[in-house]
């Protein structure tokens, strides 16, 4: 028991933590807002899992990915791709002049399904492929960076070129990934309906499940003996490596399992939106998603969900009702996050919280217990 | 490469490395601003591409002003507005860097994230203020046209003038950092800051007058970009990245390293553009700097710096 209290949940602040989140996203959203609203929300919180790695990899780890939407986007394709072959049966597409192959191949003079887009027509395969194919890909890079110490500002640039890479890639090749519309029309999963109401009931709470997984199994890795090694990598890189630990292999490893969680996000994100473009693959989004952690507090896995649902509702409703003061608020949140808030929305709470409680607690007569207060602080990173 | 006879194939490789090296001036000036705030202070600026579009807009609002008020004058307010482009931009930066990030100096990968920021606000601003068209300034007649070399090979002459302004603007940069007092004061801020402070530099002085300097430098890649294509609130997005591989694969902090990388990159992405289509040239170029640098880490000519 003291095993998931202390390891799973991070303790008596990280329970309780854990369950309010979990009460607002698993019951306050769905009983307030309707179909549409919620499916947003579900949209929105698959963008927490791209927040999520970046609090490993980059919170903990100190390692910046500008590249977060290429895994983003590699999940999401991986799912799209599937449900776009399903939803190209040749009966669905006789008026082509070739049935059976999605309709913008058509467009596009291809006449026969390309090689890498044939296993994609077995379920198993796609699951398979968007649990290990980003992870593999994050290891390639990682073995290729990590190995040779390349780190910090240059590692930063470097994911953030190969996030243009294949988004020029995805525009320019559109006969083989849909161009800049990306994968769209996207209906049924195994011949079920994914447009349903019914079902985007439960594909929010499936995803609302995986991310609180997620935060779990990012709470056992942090609060790990290899999260303690992150952080003493984080602040003192050389003197680990000094201490006999092989420094690139934690930083593979957690920039691979990064990538899996927001593969993860990016496959969510398809099955809610119903279709999936280079635009969630490039440098906006990636660098979007570290805002949504910086917001968030780029040391605190609930944090950053708060943070992503914050920006993503200020980003609609502002662009809905102001698109033109939209940008200079939203760059104006960078440059007062950065300079200001640098631990974000939870360091504000670890904070002020205490206050908050002690007054609480007084007007409802109770006594005060001593909270210990024990949060990492953001330590400046020099690289 | 069928099809070509080797006379089409010279004359091909020659026109599309001229047209190449219009786009070598841009990245070479972006990228010499740049190398000089990244390589020398280590802040990665992203809003650099925006101030490259201050340049350019400052160049298209002169251009306006002389029409409407004196017309006379159209020829030769270019070569002016180079110079305002530069004063412009320099003072954004010298102003960004005092209220943004001079606090930011301690945390590099931050700079990245207020700069992104600053950036943004500086696509809307140009959105209010120029409208979300693109515009272009009316160039001076001696600007437009080509020079026909032999029969088969134009070289078109803005591209020589955009040649000659980034020749100049190069050297001033060398002198200024390698043979001038004050780049000495600006290396030696680099190398040691605090051994620096106490032989009595003012190191923050240096770090705002080096900040706005390579941000002037932008504004004239600005002003040599007007010639060559028009501009948009996104313009700058559109050239950070490639600046910034530029200023990697170079290896920042050398500027001969900075000349060859953008010299090479520029001509590879020309060159590839007419035998493949432009995406692809840019997958195929970008894919190779990656690899490159994968296998070289410190770029091509790194300096040996302690680090």
């Amino acid at each position: 028991m003291s095993f998931v209290y202390d390891k799973l949940l991070g303790g008596k602040s990280g329970a309780i933590g854990l369950l309010v989140l979990s009460v607002i996203i698993l019951i306050v959203f769905p009983m307030l807002l309707d179909g549409f609203r919620l499916n947003l929300v579900g949209k929105y919180l698959t963008y927490a899992f791209a927040a999520i790695s970046l609090v490993l990899l980059w919170g903990y780890g100190g390692t910046l990915s500008l590249g977060q939407g290429i895994f983003f986007g590699l999940g999401g394709y991986g799912m799209a791709m599937f449900l776009k072959l399903e939803a190209s049966s040749p009966e669905n597409t006789a008026i082509q002049s070739t049935p059976g192959i999605p309709d913008f191949m058509d467009w596009n003079q291809i006449t026969a399904l390309p090689w890498f887009w044939e296993p994609f027509s077995s379920f198993g395969f796609t699951l398979l492929a968007i649990l290990v194919l980003p992870a593999l890909f994050a290891y390639f890079i990682g073995v290729a960076m990590f190995k040779r110490r390349v780190g910090g500002v240059y590692f930063a640039i470097i994911t953030q070129v190969i996030a243009v890479i294949l988004t020029v890639l995805i525009v320019g090749q559109q006969g083989y990934t849909g161009g800049i519309n990306g994968i769209t029309d996207l209906r049924t999963l195994n011949g079920w309906d994914i447009t349903s109401d019914s079902a985007k009931y439960l594909f929010y709470y499936i995803n609302c499940g995986l991310l609180i997984g997620v935060i779990l199994l990012s709470r056992f890795i942090l609060t790990s003996k290899f999260g303690r090694l992150l952080l003493a990598i984080r602040d003192k890189e050389d003197r680990v490596r000094f201490s006999g630990y092989d420094v690139a292999n934690f930083k593979i490893f957690i920039f691979c399992f990064a990538a899996f969680v927001s593969a993860l996000g990016g496959a969510m994100f398809t099955l809610q939106v119903g279709f999936m473009s280079p635009s969630f693959v490039g440098i906006v989004p990636s660098i979007e998603m570290v805002i949504f952690a910086a917001v968030g507090g780029r040391m605190s896995l609930i944090g950053v969900v708060y943070g992503t649902l914050l920006i993503n509702f200020g980003k609609t409703t502002f662009s809905e009702s102001f698109p033109e003061l939209w940008l200079f608020l939203m760059g104006g949140t960078f440059i007062a996050v950065v300079m200001f808030f640098p631990n974000g929305l939870a360091g504000l709470w670890s904070q002020y919280s205490p206050d908050i409680i002690k007054k609480i607690r007084s007007t409802f007569g109770m006594a005060n217990p001593e909270l210990p207060l024990s949060s990492p602080g953001l330590k400046e990173t020099n690289s | 490469m069928g099809g070509y006879s080797y006379g089409e194939l010279g004359a091909i490789f020659a026109m599309q490395g001229f047209s190449g090296i219009s786009l070598f001036s841009v990245l070479l000036l972006m990228a010499l601003g740049l190398a000089i705030i990244f390589g020398q202070m280590g802040v990665i600026n992203m809003a650099h591409g925006e101030f490259m579009a201050v340049g350019a807009y400052t160049t298209y609002l002169m251009s306006s002003l002389t029409e409407s008020f004196f017309p006379a004058f159209l020829p030769y307010y270019f070569i002016l507005s180079i110079a305002l482009a530069f004063i412009v931009a320099g003072a954004m930066g010298y102003l960004a860097e005092y209220v943004l990030i001079r606090h930011l100096y301690s945390r590099p990968l931050d700079t990245l994230l207020a700069t992104w920021g600053l950036s943004l606000i500086m696509q809307q601003s140009f959105r209010s203020i120029f409208g979300a068209r693109e515009v272009s300034p009316t160039l001076p007649e001696w600007l437009l046209g080509a020079y026909p070399a032999t029969d088969m090979i134009d070289i078109p002459i803005n591209g020589l003038f955009v040649l000659g302004l980034t020749i100049v603007v190069t050297l001033g940069v060398f002198y200024l950092m390698f043979k001038s007092s004050w780049g000495l004061r600006v290396r030696a801020t680099t190398q040691n800051r605090v051994m620096s402070g106490a032989v009595g530099i003012n190191t923050k002085k240096i770090d705002r007058f080096t900040f706005a300097l390579g941000c002037g430098i932008a504004g004239i890649a600005g002003a040599a970009f007007t010639t060559i294509a028009s501009t948009g609130p996104t313009t700058g997005t559109l050239y950070i990245v490639d600046t910034f591989m530029v200023v990697v694969f170079g290896g920042a902090a050398s500027l001969f390293g900075t000349i060859a990388s953008a010299f090479s990159i520029a001509q590879a992405q020309s060159i590839l553009e007419f035998f493949i289509s432009g995406s692809m040239a840019k997958v195929f170029t970008l894919l190779v700097l990656v690899l490159i640098l994968m296998f070289k880490p410190e770029g091509l000519f790194a300096s040996k710096v302690r680090r």
